[in-house]
């Protein structure tokens, strides 16, 4: 089997100045479902894909209620996502106590960063594997961030993690110039369009995806299955045909074999991403 | 000493005299205090004033003592009771402040974000039974949003349009009611502050002849340099106070 010197410790450098176990992590964040979120000026709208791990059982929860005013969709370990959500929880609530205000979405990002940061500097710890979406609304206006086990976060206008989320991001790349002055409801068509993406094949129904929105006027919240439904039947949005599907199916995985975990087109190390 | 007490005292933890004392030193009493702070909303935002006595007991002893403050680019605050606690708040809030300046992000603590602060340090204090000992009076105005409020020293907090600490809730408050409106203008205000500070000044014997008036609008706080009011003492009441109450001797 392939053996790397460097990798059995967080904290060891490679020559190459990597942290192959922070690559690591990075890479189990592709291997969860895919989510997705994007934003106008006054909403953001989170979106995500939902897979039971075996036929018998349900799929688990990947968007999670932080605050009235922040909300997170996950992509990796969700149990990992779970730790970080209910700190993040915290976090909001101590910052209500004490100042009855809500906590400005930028300093929870810091802080949960800064937060994955130390695990990549302890020899005692291992990084988080999970990617945060994390929306929300405050005084300066609706934000989506993008949190990873490496401790970086990046604030974007629309972003896609987890698994063929490449595919959803084509779509927003495509479209993201537009969001700023979308619509609540044209984000959330976007959303799901862009979730249709990810979908090998698959044809989109309520049941596989979860959409949350949070905005001016509307607490954080996770739209209800037969909502959803009706704005997939609304919109139209069905499954495209099989062979695009599959042809990102195939991308992916070349990426995934390649191991080295850097999207092509950048060609950057993945702790940059 | 008989046997038969000595069990009451273990050798090994004699009680001496810095067990007893040295951790249980708290506030029972305010040694230099100050008296009423006046604020209440007008067209523009907060007005506040506050006279600089500083009161040791009952004894007027301190001059000049600074009981309004700006705390942060939103909000005001002034002080009644012990000046050393006040102090002490005075560098909370600093070190609160110094830390959201250093998120440099664009968010900052607006009047409601400090009010509320301040009310769970001094419940905190209270609940320690070493409560800091004060009336603090919050005005700001943030995002267009006026903002005034009240903290006793044992946590009890309010927000009104016009508020006064210690005698001022009773001398000062009952004029408000009369003459305050929401949208007086700046000189108005000064006016309205001016006879609260009168009557204060006459009928509180704590009040010292020496002001500060400060306002914070949406530009910013500003505390005007400290000045005296014109006052008359001539009225024959005065000339004989004690003249049909005549003492025992």
């Amino acid at each position: 089997m392939f053996r790397n010197q460097y990798d059995t410790d967080v904290t060891t450098w490679s020559p190459a100045g990597r942290l192959f176990q922070v690559e690591y992590a990075m890479e189990a964040v592709k291997q969860g479902s895919a989510a997705i979120g994007l934003r106008s000026r006054t909403h953001v709208v989170l979106a995500c894909v939902n897979k039971a791990n075996n036929e018998l059982s349900s799929h688990q929860k990947k968007i999670f209620k932080v605050d009235d005013h922040i909300g997170v969709a996950i992509a990796g370990l969700t149990a990992d996502g779970r730790v970080l959500s209910r700190y993040m929880r915290s976090e909001c609530v101590n910052h209500a106590f004490t100042y009855e205000s809500p906590l400005p979405v930028g300093r929870l990002v810091v802080q949960l960063a800064d937060k994955a940061q130390v695990c990549t500097q302890r020899s005692w710890k291992r990084p988080y594997g999970v990617g945060l979406l994390v929306a929300g609304l405050d005084e300066s206006g609706a934000h989506l961030y993008y949190n990873c086990p490496s401790g970086n976060y990046f604030e974007y206008q629309a972003f896609a993690i987890g698994s063929r989320s490449q595919a959803a991001k084509t779509y927003l790349e495509r479209r993201f110039e537009n969001f700023m002055d979308s619509s609540r409801d044209d984000l959330v068509k976007d959303a799901l369009i862009a979730i249709r993406e990810t979908l090998q094949g698959e044809t989109l129904k309520s049941n596989i995806c979860t959409v949350a929105v949070v905005g001016v006027g509307e607490p954080f919240h996770i739209l209800d299955q037969k909502t959803v439904q009706q704005l997939i039947d609304a919109f139209e949005i069905v499954g495209e045909e099989e062979p695009p599907a599959a042809e990102a199916e195939d991308t992916a995985d070349q990426e995934t074999a390649a191991g080295e975990g850097a999207p092509a087109e950048e060609g950057a190390a993945p702790m940059d991403i | 000493m008989s046997l038969s007490k000595m069990p009451l005292v273990d050798a090994n933890h004699a009680p001496d005299a810095s067990s007893c004392t040295l951790d249980s030193q708290r506030t029972l009493y305010p040694y230099v205090t100050g008296t009423s702070v006046v604020a209440f909303k007008y067209k523009d935002g907060i007005l506040m004033a506050a006279d600089m006595g500083g009161s040791y007991g009952s004894t007027l002893r301190y001059k000049t003592v600074e009981r309004v403050k700006p705390i942060g680019k939103h909000s005001l605050l002034g002080a009644s009771g012990e000046i050393s606690d006040f102090q002490e708040i005075l560098r909370y809030l600093d070190e609160l402040i110094l830390y959201d300046n250093m998120w440099d992000d664009g968010n900052s603590l607006g009047p409601k974000e400090v009010h509320n602060y301040l009310t769970r340090v001094m419940y905190n204090r209270r609940n320690k039974f070493n409560p800091l000992w004060n009336s603090l009076v919050l005005g700001g105005v943030k995002n267009g949003q006026k903002y005034l409020g009240m903290v006793s020293m044992i946590g009890v907090n309010f927000e009104d349009n016009h508020v006064a600490t210690g005698f001022g809730n009773h001398l000062a408050r009952p004029i408000l009611r009369d003459e305050w409106n929401e949208n007086m203008s700046f000189e108005d205000g000064v006016k309205l502050l001016e006879k609260c500070m009168r009557v204060l000044l006459y009928r509180d014997r704590s009040a010292v002849n020496k002001l500060q008036i400060a306002k914070i609008t949406e530009e910013g706080a500003t505390i005007y340099p400290p000045y005296s009011l014109k006052t008359f003492w001539g009225l024959e009441a005065y000339k004989n106070p004690t003249a049909g109450a005549e003492g025992s001797w």
